[in-house]
């Protein structure tokens, strides 16, 4: 709205435009023929739609560090899939200018039966890097992930901090255009998580694009400078992060003092 | 940055070259599992085929009248293929159902996964050549002379072929899968009674001989419109064919008219490969943007 003559220009690196995401909520998914010919019979073959977001905009400008807020199953996540091309729109379009890189969740592509050495290669090729490249981090990848003892062992027998350790060393071996970091860092240890931190700074500070999502207000103050809450998959405010944060808190104390007020009630 | 190129369309089937390095970490996967799981590992992928051959030979060396030369090779020969054809894509079907939790959470070409499986299905098969190999050397030996010929390498060409059309069915059933679970029970039936038309334990002559009596009697040669159908409307007996023609062919003294494969059959093998990988891919585009609702 501020500036439409500078609209034209590609200015933005992650542009969200009026994106609606649906999902279906039916309580029993057809996913039988049987039971597909059945319904197509009664004439009971409907598609319940869930509306998960709601025509959300969110125009990001290369550099900036946005955090997305907003209660349980507000639509965050869904959110984050949207820009990682793992969800595609309902309605609207999601244009992203940039190599990203996604921590939806740490170590999507770990296979519990390989080796850690084995895991390195496998998930940095579905990230879509080539193997010589990986070859090159390699060094990189084991030196920060601490688990250079632990290389040629089954992922099986490691503690979910170690797989997410080796998750968040493979995903963040090269440095992104745009880090999308879902709540994945919840599992680590307070070492490794401000080691993350650490990293996410450095990136930031090179000039990457951050997306983060945590409920740790302390957290997403320190690492942000702007934000959007979403609820119920719509977008309530966006912009500034203390102004966004501070009505965001004072909402949901309203909101606890009313559930208070109604129990005292009872 | 140059390590990600985006130079294919995201989607789109030839996405498959940017993650080519995934292929080759997907199918080492799958062939390291397969290997180290098992105490006689390979052995295990050579003695199977053999045992089962060995009871198919017995059996149908009882059953049919028809005298079939080096029919043990004849057997091996035609059931290798078709369990190529057929791991790969039963294999392939449920290659997205099994990386749910991958697909929900990161971005990648969803044709990786059946193409790992058909491709991991091929290289086994290459393996398990071994077994044919033992039983050529063992009918070297009774036969008193070498059944190996420089023609064996044709089978390359029967590998492409076969590879191009499983990966096309795989597509087309991986697809399926995930909007109708119980698609596999159809995929077995179906797959059961393309064996029977196969011509694995029998041979097509068999048709063409009870044709002609057919004709001699005066009735409708149905017997003919059956040989014709497995002759050109079944790519894998087409696959069959050629591949005997490779492998069995060269060891016989006389050819019989029905085992000779003409360039027709190229033609028709590599045409339906073709025709079947477009469906595979025409499908597979087209629902997999809804894939990730479905899992
Ligand atoms: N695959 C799916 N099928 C149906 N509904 C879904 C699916 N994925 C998410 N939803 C719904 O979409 C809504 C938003 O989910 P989302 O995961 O984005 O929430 P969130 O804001 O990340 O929550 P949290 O803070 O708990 O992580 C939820 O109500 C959820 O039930
Ligand atoms: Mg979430």
């Amino acid at each position: 709205m501020e500036n439409t003559e500078k609209e034209k220009a590609p200015q933005y690196i992650v542009d969200v435009d009026n994106v609606t995401v649906r999902f279906n909520k039916a309580n029993q998914k057809v996913d039988n023929l049987k039971e597909y010919f059945v319904r197509l019979i009664r004439r009971q073959l409907m598609f319940q739609e869930f509306i998960a977001l709601k025509d959300v905009n969110l125009k990001i400008k290369k550099g900036e560090a946005w955090a997305i807020i907003g209660t349980n199953g507000s639509g965050k996540s869904t959110l984050l899939k949207v820009i990682s091309r793992i969800l595609k729109p309902y309605k609207g379009s999601v244009k992203v200018d940039g190599s990203i890189a996604s921590l939806i969740e740490l170590g999507a592509g770990i296979d519990p039966k390989l080796t850690a050495r084995e895991n390195i290669y496998l998930n940095g090729c579905i990230l879509g890097y080539t193997k010589q490249f990986i070859d090159e981090k390699f060094d990189d990848i084991v030196e920060f992930s601490e688990l250079e003892d632990f290389l040629d062992s089954p992922v099986q027998n490691f503690s979910s901090g170690m797989k997410s350790r080796l998750g968040f060393s493979v995903a963040t071996m090269v440095e992104p255009d745009v880090l999308i970091v879902d709540e994945v860092l919840s599992v680590g240890d307070v070492l490794f998580r401000k080691k993350c931190m650490k990293r996410m700074k450095e990136m930031l500070e090179k000039g990457a694009t951050l997306l983060f999502v945590s409920h740790n207000m302390t957290t997403v103050k320190e690492m942000c400078d702007k934000a959007i809450w979403l609820n119920n998959g719509e977008v309530v405010m966006s912009g500034d992060i203390n102004k966004v944060c501070d009505e965001y808190n004072s909402t949901i104390e309203e909101k606890k003092a009313k559930e208070k007020k109604e129990k005292q009630k009872k | 940055m140059a390590t990600k190129p985006r130079q294919y369309k995201e989607g789109s089937f030839f996405e498959i070259f940017r993650y080519k390095d995934l292929l080759v970490q997907l199918v080492k996967r799958d062939i390291k599992l397969k290997y180290r799981r098992s105490f006689l590992g390979y052995v295990w992928s050579i003695l199977n085929p053999l045992l089962i051959m060995i009871i198919m030979a017995i059996v149908f060396s009882f059953l049919f009248k028809r005298e079939i030369a080096l029919f043990p090779i004849y057997l091996l020969a035609g059931r290798s293929v078709f369990e190529l054809a057929n791991t790969a894509v039963s294999k392939a079907l449920g290659a997205i159902t099994d990386n749910t939790s991958l697909l929900k959470k990161t971005y990648v070409s969803k044709f990786m996964f059946p193409l790992s499986k058909i491709t991991s299905t091929t290289v086994d098969f290459i393996f398990s050549m071994g077994a044919l190999i033992i039983v050529m050397l063992v009918f070297s030996i009774i036969e008193g002379r070498l059944l190996f010929s420089f023609w064996n390498f044709g089978i390359i060409i029967v590998v492409v072929e076969a590879y191009i059309f499983s990966m096309g069915l795989g597509f087309l059933m991986a697809q399926l899968h995930v909007f109708f679970r119980d698609i596999r029970y159809v995929y077995n039936a179906f797959s059961t009674m393309l064996m029977y038309c196969s011509a694995i334990f029998y041979d097509v002559g068999m048709f063409y001989d009870k044709a002609k009596d057919q004709i001699n009697a005066g009735v409708t040669p149905f017997a003919l419109y059956l040989a014709h159908f497995v002759e050109y409307c079944n790519p894998v007996y087409i696959y069959i064919k050629q591949f005997r023609y490779f492998i069995w062919v060269p060891t016989l003294e006389t050819v019989p008219q029905w085992a000779v494969v003409t360039p027709v059959d190229f033609l028709l093998g590599f045409g339906y490969a073709i025709l079947m990988l477009a469906i595979g891919v025409f499908f597979f585009k087209r629902s997999q943007d809804k894939f990730i609702l479905y899992i």
